[in-house]
C-alpha cells in the first residue's frame, strides 16, 4: 500500500451510537437515582408507613397487603436506579440498555407510590387492574396502526376512527341493543378504514392527510350529530353498560385474577387479537404477503401479489379492530357517548405501535406502560400528594413523547411505510 | 411455440419509451436486447411483466393473447423476469423470499416451512444455485441474491426468462458462471431475454442479437458475424470511440491520504475496515468492487458526510476527519454524489437552484440572508451552455432532464469552481453514452490540469478505462492495487470475489 | 436510482412550471389555479347540505305522517343555515368584521403549518404553540407597565419567544432523536393546555379569590387596537398576519434560509450532501413555524374582549390550520386568500349556529371535505367532469423513517 503509516496514536477513535446512548442514558439514570433518593427517599417523614393492598372487594382472597417503610424502600430504589446508571456509563454490554431502563421506569414508578402513599393505604391491585383497562384502547388503536403499517400505509386517522367507532356503538346499542351498538361500531371503522384505504391507494392523496381528513370527519360529523340529534333524542345516548364476565377459578387468583381474568369481552378479545395477530403476521400466508407489500411492494407485486388487495384488506380490518376498540370505550369503559372522547388516545396509540416496533406483543407491552402511566395519574389524584391535578394529567402525553422521541433507540418502519404504490 | 410481441407502444408524460416495438422469442433460444441507457429496454420488459399496461400492441406466448397490466397473468403464462433491480424482500430469509406468492400450507394458511426449505434446496440442488434457504436477504452479497432471484423463477416454472442487465452486479468470474447458467436455461429448452448494454457480453452469449434505439427497434445482428464497434453504432446510432483517450498520469504530491479508517453502516455495522488508500495530483485512481462492499461508506465519510468510527482523513495535509461537507467544498473538494436523484439534485427545484445548490450562501449568490437570483440565473446559463446540459430553460425543474443531462447539472457544479480532488462516485451511473463519453473526457482534463481524482464505480469496465490506478474494495478493505493497462479483467475480478490480488 | 424511464437527452420535454410561476403559485391561467379550490368549495358546501338534511330531527320525525312537508322543511333548513352562514360572514360590517377578525389567527396559524409543509415537517402543534405563545403574551400584558406602542410589540415578542420555544421544540426532538413530529405535535398540545390550565390558576395571572382558570383583565395599553371602532372587533392584528404573509413569501423564495427550508423540505439526502445541516434547519423550521402560532395565540390573547384570558382561546384554530395551509397550497399568498375563506365560514358559522340552530361543528365536517377534495383533485375532477389538469396528488408529508 501507498499510503503513509501513522504512528497509532494519531488515529481517532469515536464512539459509537449505542456507546454515546447508553452514556446519556447512564447519566440520567444517575440523576433520576438520586432525585428517587432524596425525594421520594428522604422526602418522607421518618416512621411513616406506605401500605399497598393487594386484595379488591370483590376478591376471594381478601386481606392481602404489603407494607413497606417508604423512606427506606425508596432511598435503596434510587440506589439501585444510580447503579444501573454507572453500569451503562462503562459503556459495557450494550445489549442491556434498554432493560435497565425498564427495570428503572418500573422502580421508579414504585418509589414513586410508596412516597405518595406514605402515612396512608394505597390499591395496589386496584391500579393493576385499571393499567389493564386503560390500556386496552391504545392497544387496539396499536393494532390498527400496525395491521395498516405492515401493508405500508400510515394511519394517524386511528382517533377519528375510534371514535366514529364509539358513536356508532352507543347509537345503535342505545336503539336496538349491544350485539347491534358492537357490529355497528366494528362497521363504521371499516368503512372508515376503506376511506383511508380508498384515498390513500386509488387517488394516492398523502396518507397523513387522509389520517387528517378521517379525523376531522369524524370529530365534526360525530359532535354535529352529537349536537343535533344526542341532545334531542337522549334516550339515543344510553347504551347497557356491557358487563365484565368473571373466568371461574382463575379469576379468585390473588392480584392476576383481578388483573387479567375479570373483565368484559373486549379485553379478552385484545389478548387473543394480540397473539393472533403477532403469529399470523410471522408464520402465516397472510402475514407473509402482508409484510412484502409493506416492505417491498413491487417485489410483492412480481410475485403475482395483488398490492392494492392487501392494502385494502388489510386497512379495513384494521378499521375494524379500530371500531371494536371505539365500542369498548362507549360501551364498556364510559357507557355513553361524550363529544371528543377519545381526547388523543389513538395517537398515543400510534406511538405505542412504534414504541412496540410495529410487533403486537410489543404493542401490548406499550399499551401497558401508557395505561400504567394513566393509572397511577387516577389514583395518585386520589391521594393528597400537593401536586397540581393538571401536572398528573399530562404524565401519559409526556411519556409518549420520552418514548417515541428514541428512549427504545431508533427503530426500522416497514420500508415502504407510507409510500404510495404506483404502477405505471 | 414462441414468445412474440407485435407492435408495443408505451408513452409516459413526455416520453415515447417504445414506440412499435416487435420481437420474439423461440424455445431453448437466447435472444440479446442491446441498447443504451434510456432507449426504453426496461420499460418493454416490464409491459410484458404485468408491470406496464402498453398504449399499442399485443404479446402472444405459445399462441395465447397475454393480458396486461398483471404480474400473476404473466407467471401463468409462464413468464418469469430477473429484474436489473432485485425484487427481493431484504428483511425476509431466502426461502420465504422464494415462496413468496405461492406459499406451501397446512391447508389453513400457516406457511409449512419445511416444505419450503425444501423446496429452496430441490432447486438450489439441481441447478447448482448454491444458497442458504434461511439466511437473511439483506445479509447476503447481491451474487448470491441473484441466484435467489433465479430460484424464484425456476420453481415458478418459467419457459420464458427475461434477465434485465443481470450482470451489472456481477464480478467476472460470476459473469462466466451465469454465462453457465443461462446455457443450461436454454438446454432445457427455455427461452432467454437477456437485456444488456454490454457488447462483450451479448457477442459471447446470445443467438440472436435486438438492437433498441430511443425506443424503436432499430434492427438485428447475429453474434457470430458482427464486431463490437458495429453494434455500438447501431446502439448509439453514429460511430463511438469505445476507449478513454488518455495521457500517462503524472502523479505529483499526495492530495486525499486515507489512513485506517473505520466506518459504520445505518446499521452499526463496520462496513469499512481499516482502510487505508491515497490519492495523488494529477492522477485518477479507481476503486474496482461489487457494490455494497463499503463504497458508500469510504466515500461519505471522506466527504463528511457521514461520521468516521476510527482513523484519519487528510486533504493537502489538513486532517479533515471531523469535517462537515460544507468545509470540505471550502477547502476544494468536489462531490459527485453515488445517487443524483436522491443526494445530488433536489428534483423538485429548478436547474438554476440546483446550480447553486452548495455554494448559495456565499458571494456572489447571496448578500447576507438575500439570495440575488438574477446572478444565480446567468450563472446557470453559463455552465448550461459550458457543459453540454441539453435545456431549454434553467427555470424549468431539473426533474425534467433526462439522466445524462441531470449528472452533467452536477458535474458542471461540482467542477467548475477550482478543486484540488474530485471524488466521483457511479458518475455515469444510468447515463446515455454520449454522456459518458462527455463525463470521461471531463474528468480526464480535470486529472490534466493537476487535480487529485477518485472514482469509485461498480462497472469495472469504467474503472479500467478511467483510472491510472485501481483499488480493488471488498468487504470494508482494499484488498488489492492494479496497474490497469498491465492487468487483465479477470485478475481484478479475482480481486473483487476476495481472492488472490498482488498487494504491493 | 428510480425507475423512472430515462428521457432521451434530445427530447427536453415539457419545462414545467417556471420559477415564476412556482413563487406566485399562479400559472399562465390563473382560472385553472382557482377551479380547483373554487369546485372542492362548492362541493364540501354540496355534501354540507345534505348532512344539514339527514340530521334534522324534526324533519324526520314528521316523515311518517307528512313526507313532503318534512321534505320541504328539509331543505327550508339548508336554505335558513346557509342564507344565516352568507349573511354571518358578508352581510353587514359587523360580519364583514367578524370574518376579518376571524381570519387574523387563522392566517398567521396557517402560515405557521404551510412553512412546516415546504419544509416537509407536518406541524399538527399550533394549538399548542398558540396556547403557550399567548401565555407569553399575557404575562407581559399582565406584569409590565408600558405605554401602548412598546407594550404590545414586547407582548407579541414574547410570544415569538414562547411559541418558537414550543415548536422548536418539536423540531429539536426530530432532529436529535428523530420522533416524528405528528405525534410529538400533537402530545405538546394537551401538555400546554394542561399547563395554561394550571397558569391561570396561578396567582400570576388569576384575580385573587377566583377559582375559574381566567386571567385577570389585560391592561388597555396591551390591547390590540380596533380598526372599525369598538364596536366590532377586528384590530390590528390583521394587519399583523398579512405583514406575517410577505414576510414568509420573502423568507421562502428570496433568502438564503428559505432555500434551505425548502430544500430540507424536497431533499434531506440532497441538502446533507450540500453542506447544509439538517438538524438545525428542521429546528429552526420548527421554531419559525411556532413562532407564527404564538403570535396567533397573542391575537386571541390581546385582542378578544372582553380581554380576559380563558383557559381554552385557541379553539380549533391550530387543525382549521392545516385545512387552510392544504388549501392555499401551502403558499402564502394562498394561506392569505383561503385564511380570509375559512375566517368567513366559521364566522358566518357562528351566525348559523345561533339564527339557524345548525352547530358550528358543520364547518368542521366541511373543513375535512375540502381537505379531502384538494388533496385527491382526481376525485372532483370525477364529479364535475373537469379535463385533467397533469397534476398530481401532492405528497407533503414523509413517513416514520425519514
Amino acid at each position: 500500500m501507498t499510503a503513509t503509516a501513522n504512528p497509532n496514536d494519531m488515529i481517532h477513535v469515536r464512539a459509537t451510537p449505542e456507546e454515546k446512548r447508553s452514556t446519556i442514558i447512564g447519566a440520567v439514570l444517575i440523576a433520576l437515582g438520586a432525585y428517587i433518593f432524596w425525594q421520594f427517599g428522604l422526602g418522607v417523614e421518618p416512621g411513616l408507613q406506605a401500605t399497598f393492598n393487594l386484595s379488591l372487594q370483590t376478591d376471594t382472597v381478601q386481606g392481602l397487603a404489603w407494607v413497606v417503610d417508604p423512606r427506606q424502600f425508596s432511598m435503596i430504589i434510587g440506589v439501585i436506579v444510580a447503579g444501573l446508571g454507572g453500569w451503562r456509563l462503562t459503556r459495557r454490554a450494550l445489549q442491556y440498555t434498554n432493560l435497565s431502563l425498564a427495570i428503572s421506569f418500573l422502580l421508579l414508578v414504585m418509589a414513586f407510590l410508596a412516597w405518595a402513599a406514605a402515612g396512608s393505604q394505597f390499591s395496589l391491585v386496584g391500579m393493576l387492574r385499571s393499567t389493564v383497562v386503560l390500556s386496552v384502547v391504545v392497544v387496539f388503536g396499536a393494532l390498527t396502526g400496525l395491521m395498516c403499517e405492515r401493508v405500508g400505509v400510515v394511519n394517524i386517522g386511528i382517533e377519528g376512527q375510534l371514535l366514529a367507532g364509539a358513536f356508532a356503538a352507543v347509537v345503535l346499542s342505545s336503539a336496538f341493543g349491544t350485539a347491534a351498538g358492537v357490529l355497528g361500531g366494528v362497521a363504521v371503522g371499516a368503512l372508515l378504514g376503506w376511506l383511508l384505504a380508498w384515498l390513500s391507494i386509488r387517488f394516492q392523496v398523502d396518507q397523513i392527510i387522509a389520517g387528517v381528513v378521517i379525523n376531522f370527519l369524524a370529530l365534526g360529523l360525530t359532535s354535529l350529530m352529537s349536537a343535533r340529534i344526542l341532545s334531542e333524542i337522549q334516550t339515543l345516548n344510553a347504551p347497557e353498560r356491557i358487563p365484565a364476565i368473571r373466568i371461574p377459578f382463575l379469576a379468585d387468583i390473588p392480584v392476576l385474577g383481578a388483573m387479567f381474568f375479570d373483565h368484559t369481552y373486549f379485553v379478552y378479545g385484545m389478548f387473543l387479537l394480540v397473539f393472533g395477530i403477532h403469529y399470523g403476521l410471522f408464520y402465516s400466508r397472510w402475514g407473509l404477503r402482508s409484510r412484502s407489500v409493506g416492505e417491498h411492494p413491487k417485489a410483492a407485486d412480481t410475485a403475482g401479489i395483488n398490492v392494492y388487495w392487501v392494502r385494502y384488506r388489510n386497512v379495513i380490518l384494521g378499521g375494524m379492530i379500530a371500531g371494536f376498540g371505539g365500542a369498548f370505550l362507549g360501551l364498556a369503559q364510559v357507557a355513553r357517548f361524550e363529544e371528543n372522547m377519545t381526547g388523543g388516545i389513538g395517537f398515543i396509540g400510534l406511538a405505542a405501535m412504534i414504541f412496540g416496533r410495529w410487533l403486537p406483543i410489543g404493542a401490548l407491552g406499550a399499551g401497558l406502560v401508557f395505561g400504567l402511566s394513566r393509572a397511577v395519574q387516577q389514583k395518585v389524584a386520589i391521594l393528597n400528594t400537593g401536586i397540581p391535578s393538571e401536572f398528573l394529567f399530562m404524565v401519559p402525553y409526556i411519556v409518549t413523547i420520552i418514548v417515541v422521541a428514541g428512549v427504545v433507540g431508533r427503530t426500522r418502519p416497514p420500508a415502504a411505510d407510507g409510500i404510495p404504490y404506483i404502477k405505471d | 411455440m414462441a414468445l412474440e410481441l407485435t407492435g408495443i407502444t408505451k408513452r409516459f408524460p413526455n416520453v415515447l419509451a417504445n414506440d412499435d416495438v416487435s420481437l420474439s422469442v423461440g424455445e431453448g433460444e437466447i435472444v440479446a436486447m442491446l441498447g443504451e441507457n434510456g432507449a426504453g429496454k426496461t420499460t418493454l420488459m416490464n409491459v410484458l411483466f404485468g408491470l406496464y399496461t402498453p398504449d399499442e400492441g399485443e404479446v402472444v406466448i405459445d399462441g395465447k393473447p397475454l393480458e396486461f397490466g398483471s404480474p400473476g397473468a404473466s407467471i401463468a403464462a409462464g413468464l418469469g423476469m430477473v429484474h436489473q433491480h432485485f425484487m427481493l424482500v431484504p428483511v425476509f430469509s431466502v426461502a420465504e423470499n422464494v415462496i413468496l406468492g405461492l406459499e406451501p400450507t397446512n391447508g389453513v394458511g400457516w406457511i409449512n416451512q419445511k416444505e419450503a426449505r425444501r423446496l429452496v434446496n430441490d432447486i438450489s440442488n439441481r441447478y447448482n444455485l448454491a444458497v442458504d434457504p434461511d439466511a437473511m436477504v439483506e445479509d447476503i452479497p447481491v451474487g448470491v441474491q441473484q441466484r435467489v432471484e433465479i430460484i424464484k423463477v425456476l420453481i415458478r416454472d418459467a419457459k420464458y426468462i427475461i434477465f434485465d442487465e443481470p450482470t451489472a452486479v456481477l464480478t467476472p468470474p460470476e459473469v462466466e458462471e451465469f454465462f453457465a447458467i443461462v446455457r443450461g436455461l436454454k438446454e432445457d429448452g427455455r427461452g432467454v431475454i437477456f437485456i444488456t448494454h454490454k457488447l462483450n457480453e451479448v457477442i459471447e452469449v446470445a443467438d440472436r442479437i435486438v438492437v433498441l434505439r430511443d425506443g424503436k427497434s432499430v434492427g438485428e445482428a447475429d453474434p457470430k458475424a458482427t464486431t463490437q464497434s458495429h453494434l455500438a453504432e447501431m446502439m448509439v446510432g453514429r460511430p463511438v470511440d469505445l476507449v478513454v483517450s488518455k495521457d500517462p498520469a503524472e502523479p505529483k504530491d499526495e492530495v486525499l491520504s486515507v489512513d485506517r479508517l473505520v466506518v459504520l453502516d445505518d446499521r452499526g455495522q463496520r462496513t469499512v475496515e481499516d482502510l487505508s488508500l491515497s490519492v495523488h495530483a494529477g492522477e485518477i485512481v479507481g476503486i474496482a468492487g461489487v457494490q455494497g462492499n463499503g463504497q458508500t461508506e469510504l466515500v461519505e465519510a471522506i466527504t463528511g458526510m457521514r461520521p468516521a468510527l476510527m482513523g484519519n482523513i487528510r486533504v493537502g495535509g489538513v486532517d479533515v476527519t471531523e469535517f462537515t461537507p460544507r468545509q470540505m467544498h471550502h477547502l476544494g473538494v468536489a462531490h459527485v454524489p453515488e445517487d443524483r436523484q436522491e443526494s445530488g439534485l433536489v428534483m423538485a427545484f429548478t436547474i438554476a437552484e440546483n446550480m447553486v445548490l452548495d455554494s448559495y450562501y456565499d458571494h456572489p449568490y447571496s448578500r447576507g440572508v438575500r439570495m440575488d437570483w438574477g446572478v444565480a440565473t446567468d450563472a446557470a446559463e453559463r455552465l448550461v451552455r459550458e457543459y453540454d446540459v441539453k435545456a431549454k430553460r434553467v427555470d424549468a425543474p431539473v426533474s425534467t432532464l433526462s439522466g445524462g443531462n441531470q449528472q452533467k447539472v452536477i458535474v458542471a457544479r461540482e467542477f467548475d469552481r477550482g478543486v484540488k480532488l474530485v471524488i466521483a462516485s457511479q458518475p455515469t451511473r444510468g447515463v446515455d453514452v454520449g454522456s459518458i463519453e462527455y463525463i470521461h473526457a471531463r474528468i480526464v482534463e480535470e486529472r490534466d490540469a493537476g487535480e487529485a481524482i477518485l472514482v469509485v464505480s461498480s462497472e469495472l469496465d469504467e474503472v479500467m478505462a478511467l483510472s491510472d490506478r485501481v483499488l480493488v474494495m471488498f468487504e470494508g478493505r482494499i484488498v488489492g492495487e492494479f496497474d490497469p493497462t498491465t492487468t487483465s479483467t479477470t485478475e481484478i475480478g479475482l480481486a473483487m470475489l476476495g481472492s488472490g490480488g498482488n498487494d504491493e | 436510482m428510480s425507475d423512472q424511464p430515462d428521457v432521451p437527452p434530445d427530447d427536453v420535454g415539457d419545462p414545467g412550471p417556471s420559477l415564476m410561476q412556482r413563487i406566485t403559485g399562479v400559472g399562465e391561467s390563473a382560472r385553472r389555479a382557482l377551479l380547483l379550490p373554487s369546485l372542492a368549495l362548492v362541493l364540501a358546501l354540496l355534501v354540507g347540505a345534505v348532512i344539514i338534511m339527514l340530521t334534522d330531527v324534526d324533519a324526520w320525525q314528521l316523515m311518517g305522517t307528512d313526507a313532503g312537508a318534512a321534505i320541504g322543511d328539509m331543505f327550508e333548513g339548508v336554505w335558513v343555515a346557509y342564507r344565516e352562514l352568507f349573511a354571518g360572514a358578508f352581510g353587514s360590517v359587523r360580519g364583514i368584521s367578524e370574518t376579518l377578525f376571524t381570519a387574523t389567527p387563522l392566517i398567521l396559524a396557517g402560515l405557521a403549518v404551510a412553512i412546516g409543509f415546504q419544509a416537509g415537517l407536518f406541524n399538527i402543534g399550533a394549538t399548542g404553540q398558540m396556547f403557550v405563545g399567548g401565555l407569553f403574551a399575557t404575562w407581559i400584558a399582565l406584569h409590565v407597565t408600558l405605554p401602548s406602542y412598546l407594550h404590545i410589540p414586547l407582548a407579541i415578542l414574547a410570544a415569538i419567544v414562547g411559541g418558537g420555544l414550543w415548536g422548536g421544540l418539536a423540531g429539536l426532538l426530530k432532529a436529535k432523536t428523530g420522533a416524528h413530529e405528528v405525534i410529538t405535535t400533537i402530545m405538546l398540545n394537551f401538555i400546554a393546555g394542561f399547563f395554561v390550565l394550571w397558569a391561570l390558576k396561578t396567582s400570576a395571572f388569576q384575580d385573587e379569590g377566583s377559582n375559574i382558570p381566567q386571567s385577570s383583565p389585560l391592561p388597555e395599553s396591551v390591547q390590540l387596537p380596533t380598526i372599525f371602532g369598538d364596536e366590532f372587533r377586528v384590530n390590528i392584528g390583521l394587519f399583523i398576519a398579512i405583514g406575517a404573509v410577505f414576510f414568509i413569501q420573502w423568507l421562502l423564495y428570496r433568502s438564503t434560509t428559505g432555500f434551505e427550508f425548502r430544500a430540507v423540505g424536497s431533499s434531506p439526502g440532497a441538502s446533507l450532501y450540500a453542506g447544509m445541516n439538517v438538524a438545525v434547519l428542521i429546528t429552526l423550521v420548527m421554531f419559525v413555524s411556532g413562532a407564527l402560532s404564538g403570535v396567533a395565540g397573542s391575537t386571541m390573547t390581546l385582542g378578544l374582549p372582553p380581554y380576559r384570558v380563558s383557559e381554552s382561546f385557541p379553539g380549533t384554530i391550530g387543525f382549521d390550520a392545516i385545512a387552510l395551509a392544504l388549501l392555499g397550497r401551502s403558499h402564502p399568498y394562498g394561506v392569505l386568500w383561503s385564511g380570509l375563506l375559512f375566517g368567513a365560514l366559521i364566522a358566518g358559522g357562528r351566525t348559523m349556529q345561533a339564527a339557524a340552530g345548525v352547530s358550528v361543528d358543520l364547518v368542521i365536517v366541511m373543513q375535512a371535505l375540502i381537505i379531502m377534495f384538494i388533496a385527491a383533485p382526481e376525485l372532483v375532477r370525477a364529479v364535475f367532469r373537469v379535463e385533467h389538469g397533469g397534476e398530481a396528488a401532492d405528497q407533503v408529508t414523509r413517513g416514520w423513517g425519514a
